[in-house]
């Protein structure tokens, strides 16, 4: 089956005064029609600008696509002419972004800008447009549509604004939506709101989801499979299930261990992985994840690891540790870590 | 909202009243008064000056003036014989305010437009060019700029006409002198507030639904961006009325602005203090007037 998107190689890198910095080096992911993906990572690793990418948004310059390619239903995005990816935007993709006062334009009444996907690419009356975008205010369960179409974001609160985000993105009907940080800017009850929201109207607008999160526990409640990024490279990749319960890669292992969880014991101090993300103006010759990792060998330092294929759907992590001549320092992380090999 | 229209109000008063006060004291510090010539005899002078309550305490005409004041009464011109200020006001304000209105008009829509062209050419030649316009239309007084292209068009090329009023062309030129400052703050000014938005966080949403780079600059940017620029509309009104002294002066233009001018230099108090009050109150009105409309254009700022 062809997959509704494939990205594959992808190379982005903003040419900056300082130099360029290699923001995605080499990043290959598919979805397939009615599949939530993940893309897991910490602030820089690269996430936002691939689907920024992908979408057609990066700003150039300085950003720049060095490689790879996107293809879209089959077609290919990059150096699509601006006329026809526009018709793509927003149409047959979309986007939520993080933080929706902010993404909101705060002279507009909230109805005008789900409205304006909608009139813009269907070419449709302000009657029938107007009748569009109640059917999604109720689709998304607003309370009082017929009179909350008239308000403006700041007379709104968060969630709500997020649910008109989602309103607005999913008008169309697109193929795609990408979710970058959809809930992080918003309380705890309500992400979860957003969340099954997001999943609800997933099955009901026949979409798939491409989500960007940092947040493990977002990830859990929607995707399917996971992309772990890392430094501007996927380290580690497979089926949900896969990464929470069998994750490979040693940077995977302490993002899951970062995760605060309940059943643990009170007043214990929050783990965190030490160490900052390499420099990407200078990459590292190696594994990116080297200088943080605490089972990084010699070899590490000096090649870049091949992925490694495991059981399992598709799974795959890029780390020696998995290479012949590594066991005895794969066998010291299982211990410490608590599993069977 | 009427509460803090009220105090808007009160407020207006009193800094007209203040600047009526300042403006009589100031205007009488002035030395020597509108009757003194060598060639009238000393005892004709002094009847005159009884004629005008001119011979009284100056804190007895004050009070004399702010009495009259409050019943609209502004007085009789001194030079000229016969006129009240009100009549005077009647007769030549409409000459500065359409010329001020034209100025206005142009330099308002010129400006924002050259801001939206910089903003959206930033650090590209179209912007280094309209920048260093710009920075002339400030830096250049109007009486440098319109003596010098009423010599180069009126003199030299004979396009237009060099002074006078009452035909279309002779609106060009003083027109563009007085409204060239304000075509140059407004440029700058729009640049700088369009500059702003464009790196928000909702045009990148508006650029993700498919729009046209025109499309998202006309729906998005331009209302948001247009909100601080209200700000200085009210001055700038007032500015390009006040400005209009100098360029009336310029251009032989039969308006208020010329009058205010020879109020001063020939000391006739009733006029000097009539002409103050009503540009004051003038700028003081436009001022509130923008306030209010404020509100309007930006939801978020709307006094519930």
């Amino acid at each position: 089956m062809q997959h509704v998107l494939d990205v594959r190689d992808l190379a982005v890198s903003f040419f900056t005064y300082a130099g360029e910095v290699q923001a995605v080096r080499g990043v290959s992911w598919y979805l397939d029609s009615h599949e939530t993906i993940a893309i897991v990572g910490e602030s820089g690793c690269g996430k936002s600008v691939t689907i920024q990418t992908v979408m057609g948004l990066l700003q150039s310059p300085p950003g720049r696509v060095k490689a790879g390619s996107v293809l879209f239903d089959g077609r290919e995005m990059l150096g699509l002419p601006a006329r026809e990816l526009r018709q793509m935007q927003g149409n047959r993709m979309s986007m939520i972004f993080q933080d929706p006062l902010s993404y909101l334009n705060p002279t507009m009444r909230v109805g005008e800008q789900i409205a304006e996907s909608y009139i813009l690419h269907n070419h449709v009356s302000r009657a029938e447009a107007r009748q569009k975008v109640l059917d999604m205010m109720r689709l998304i369960s607003f309370p009082e549509p017929e009179r909350n179409m008239y308000v403006y974001p700041h007379q709104l609160s968060g969630g709500q604004r997020q649910r008109i985000m989602v309103a607005m993105a999913l008008i169309c009907g697109p193929e795609v939506l990408f979710a970058d940080e959809p809930t992080t800017a918003l309380d705890v009850t309500i992400q979860a709101q957003i969340i099954e929201l997001m999943n609800e109207l997933k099955e009901k607008v026949h979409t798939s989801i491409v989500l960007i999160t940092h947040d493990l526990g977002v990830v859990a409640n929607m995707a399917q499979r996971i992309y772990v990024m890392y430094a501007g490279q996927i380290v580690e990749r497979g089926s949900a299930r896969d990464i929470f319960y069998r994750p490979r890669h040693p940077y995977t292992w302490g993002l899951l261990a970062s995760v605060p969880r309940l059943d643990q014991k009170q007043r214990r101090n929050f783990t965190f992985i030490p160490g900052t993300p390499p420099d990407l103006l200078s990459p590292p010759k190696g594994c990116a994840f080297a200088a943080r990792c605490p089972y990084a060998m010699a070899a590490c330092a000096s090649f870049d690891p091949e992925e490694a294929a495991f059981e399992g759907d598709g799974h795959y992590a890029r780390c020696f540790l998995y290479h012949k001549g590594a066991e005895a320092m794969l066998q010291k992380a299982q211990k410490e870590r608590g599993i069977e090999a | 909202m009427v509460r803090y229209a009220a105090k808007r109000i009160v407020i207006a008063l009193l800094t007209v009243f203040t600047l009526a006060t300042v403006t009589f004291f100031l205007s009488k510090l002035l030395p020597g008064d509108p009757f003194m010539n060598e060639k009238i005899p000393v005892s004709v002078q002094e009847k005159q000056r009884a004629y005008y309550g001119l011979d009284k305490p100056v804190v007895q005409q004050y009070f004399i003036y702010m009495g009259n004041l409050l019943k609209g009464d502004l007085g009789t011109s001194i030079k000229f014989v016969g006129r009240s200020v009100v009549d005077i006001i009647r007769e030549f304000f409409p000459v500065s305010a359409r010329l001020g209105l034209i100025a206005l008009f142009f330099a308002e829509i010129i400006g924002i437009l050259f801001g939206i062209l910089c903003a959206q050419y930033r650090n590209r030649w179209p912007d280094y060019v309209l920048m260093v316009f710009a920075i002339l239309g400030i830096a250049l007084p109007s009486m440098v700029v319109g003596p010098l292209i009423r010599y180069v068009f009126g003199v030299q090329l004979r396009w237009l006409p060099v002074g006078g009023w009452g035909t279309w062309q002779q609106v060009i030129m003083p027109a563009f002198v007085l409204g060239l400052g304000t075509i140059a703050g407004n440029t700058r000014s729009m640049r700088a507030c369009m500059l702003a938005v464009i790196t928000q966080d909702y045009i990148k949403t508006a650029r993700a639904k498919g729009m046209t780079p025109f499309r998202v600059v006309w729906k998005h940017e331009l209302k948001n961006s247009l909100v601080p620029m209200l700000a200085n509309l009210g001055p700038m009104i007032a500015g390009v009325l006040m400005g209009s002294f100098v360029v009336e002066q310029i251009f032989v233009i039969p308006g208020l602005g010329k009058h205010f001018v020879n109020a001063v230099s020939t000391l006739d108090y009733p006029l000097i203090m009539g002409l103050t009050i009503f540009y004051g109150s003038f700028l003081v009105v436009m001022n509130l007037l923008v306030d209010i409309l404020y509100g309007f254009v930006d939801p978020r700022i709307r006094v519930k």
